[in-house]
């Protein structure tokens, strides 16, 4: 089920999570695996088109805490990208470790997120989106503005690749085995989180914010703990973005990227586990498929997901859900 | 203070551009209680079916115009609310939002790889010049933008106060249920209203167009400015979308002016975040009871 079909029944789709929950773990962990031997052959393009996926899927997969979980309807998760990628690239380059960057990106969003998250509180619902909204722009517009900070639209190169215990993650491989890691640690934490009594309040405030608060729900601290989290991993995204490419300049974190996050979201299934990773390999690997295309491939993914909307409003692990459910239904 | 009138004057001009873009916003926003997250790009699309028609065919200017208003309505005003709309509007509008997020994608892309990545020369329909008045310079391009806007908004306003068929528009804006129970074909009105936004945005892309280029990504600056005059005037108002584009044109112009280029997209959201904490049903707006 995703975030969009409100009509709902809760109690079958609690159920419904729970019973699928040990698939999705099953299947990150598989995945994982598979990940951590695929690029052997693929050449430093292929390969790092792979770590691109999985970077963009921890930003959706913090989107989808905040959309698909708890039901905001927030529009900046490229905003959080830009500034976890900022983050990390400013404070390595000055010779702080990784991991250190890697933590303050994370802090740093969810700071900025437990602000952003307050006129939300006020104003739910639509609003929400267009505080984000500006809140992207503004971000944004910073970035590209703030010249002795962020190099303007000059940008930041010569982004150092982490050493991590010693170990160096130069090489395409390297960093990928290392995204890879650092992308099963995130995804298994939120995996817990979404499993916890915090996971069930998030979804109850998704539902029905009401009845949830009736049920002795702090919705005020879970709406912001939601939106701040579900912003960290964006900071987290960014913090592996940065070494990933070695240059960022302002228009990966642009409102159109966060449109496309969003989309991804939707397009993999809201909600789901798994969902964020297919939306992703949608949008970064697809088009990359639909190189041969020439520049038509920005088009064909545009119409691919305009299509997949108007057929199936729930996602491609909905439309699978559906099936599944029907074929129950059958026997 | 000649300055200042010029700069009060341009303000205008584009905020009545941006006026035309917001209503289309109130009026989806109305009937079906959506986004329509593409609604830059209903701006920036007729300038460019127009020139398909006068450099691709070589039609001339006045009829490349009528095609390209045609076509546009066609296809974004009646096509866009029966194959995006009615389609989606069954599984609940926040898909429908989404969906039209993918459409402003799509519609920027083939603006970009049919037509062309360059910003195009788009004709005039003011004589070039400026008028001297009282010491200052006015362009002609200025005046037609907001006498044309001005006169568009106004006829909108009379027609849906004033006649038959705009009544019963508000009828369905404001309860559709309950006008359906009246005997209004709702649908048919819905539908009217799609055909005027498409309109307005057609009209909104022939006034703007000669002073910005026609281009491809204009859709971006404009759709969010319209955007945020929208939230600013109300969103569920077309009065407040009037008040609210005029309000960030001329902010806008005075921000550029005088507080510096290159933040000047920054003073209207400061305006919009500050309109949202303090009065979030907008300037003008009508608070909307909560649903449970």
């Amino acid at each position: 089920m995703s975030v969009i079909d409100t009509s709902g029944r809760p109690a079958s789709r609690l159920g419904a999570l729970v019973a699928g929950i040990d698939a999705a773990l099953v299947t990150l962990l598989v995945g994982a695996l598979v990940l951590w031997f695929l690029p052997v052959n693929m050449g430093r393009y292929g390969t790092y088109v792979l770590s691109l996926w999985l970077v963009t899927a921890v930003a959706a997969m913090g989107l989808n805490l905040i959309l698909g979980y708890a039901g905001l309807k927030a529009l900046c998760q490229a905003a959080f990208l830009g500034i976890g990628a900022y983050t990390t690239a400013l404070l390595t380059k000055a010779g702080v470790p990784w991991i250190a960057a890697f933590g303050l990106s994370g802090l740093a969003c969810f700071l900025v997120g437990i602000v952003i998250g307050f006129p939300a509180l006020r104003v739910r619902a639509h609003y929400l989106g267009f505080v984000t909204l500006a809140f992207a722009t503004v971000v944004w517009l910073i970035m590209r503005n703030e010249q002795w900070l962020t190099g303007g639209t000059f940008g930041l190169s010569n982004i150092p690749r982490p050493q991590v215990f010693g170990w160096s993650t130069d090489g395409a491989l390297a960093f990928h085995r290392f995204v890879v890691g650092v992308t099963l640690v995130l995804a298994l934490a939120l995996w817990w989180l979404v499993r916890s009594p915090w996971g069930r309040a998030f979804l109850a405030l998704r539902e029905n914010p009401v009845r949830a608060a009736s049920l002795g729900i702090d919705t005020r601290l879970y709406t912001l703990m939601a939106f701040a989290i579900g912003s960290a991993y964006g900071g987290f995204a960014g913090a592996l973005y940065a070494p990933l490419v070695e240059f960022i300049d302002p228009s990966p974190f642009s409102l159109a990227a966060s449109f496309f996050l969003v989309l991804m979201v939707i397009c993999g299934g809201a909600g789901f586990m798994v969902g964020p990773f297919i939306g992703a390999l949608l949008a970064v690997a697809l088009p990359e498929w639909l190189r041969f295309t020439g520049g038509l491939y920005l088009l064909i993914f545009a119409a691919s997901v305009l299509v997949l909307l108007i057929l199936c409003p729930g996602g491609i692990l909905g439309l699978g859900e559906r099936a599944l459910a029907a074929l129950r239904r059958r026997s | 203070m000649a300055e200042l009138v010029q700069i009060l004057i341009a303000g205008l001009a584009t905020g009545a551009i941006y006026a035309l873009a917001a209503i289309g916003f109130t009026l989806v926003w109305q009937t079906s209680q959506t986004i329509n997250f593409a609604q830059g790009e209903f701006v920036m699309l007729p300038a460019i079916l127009v020139l398909v028609g006068t450099m691709t065919f070589g039609l001339p200017v006045w009829l490349a115009l009528i095609l390209g208003a045609a076509a546009f309505i066609l296809l974004f005003g009646f096509g866009f609310k029966r194959l995006l709309v009615d389609q989606m509007i069954t599984q609940g509008v926040l898909p429908l939002a989404f969906a039209t997020m993918a459409l402003s994608i799509l519609m920027k892309e083939s603006a970009k790889d049919f037509f062309s990545p360059e910003a195009q020369v788009f004709p005039s329909l003011a004589p070039a010049g400026n008028l001297e008045l009282l010491g200052t310079a006015i362009s002609w391009q200025n005046i037609l933008v907001i006498t044309v806007a001005f006169a568009a908004i106004g006829l909108l306003q009379w027609f849906v106060t004033r006649t038959r068929t705009g009544r019963q528009m508000q009828a369905t804006a404001q309860n559709p249920y309950v006008a359906l129970l009246l005997g209004i074909p709702v649908d048919r009105m819905i539908l009217y209203t799609f055909l005027i936004n498409a309109g307005l945005a057609a009209m909104a892309s022939f006034l703007v167009s000669p002073i910005y280029l026609a281009k491809f990504s204009n859709g971006d600056v404009i759709g969010l400015s319209a955007f945020i005059a929208a939230i600013v005037g109300g969103f569920n108002q077309v009065r407040g979308a009037l008040w609210g584009g005029l309000l960030v044109g001329v902010v806008d112009a005075l921000a550029a002016s005088y507080v510096s280029t290159s933040y000047r997209m920054a003073v209207p959201l400061v305006l919009l975040v500050i309109i949202i904490l303090v009065k979030p049903e907008g300037l003008f707006g009508s608070k909307e009871e909560r649903r449970v």
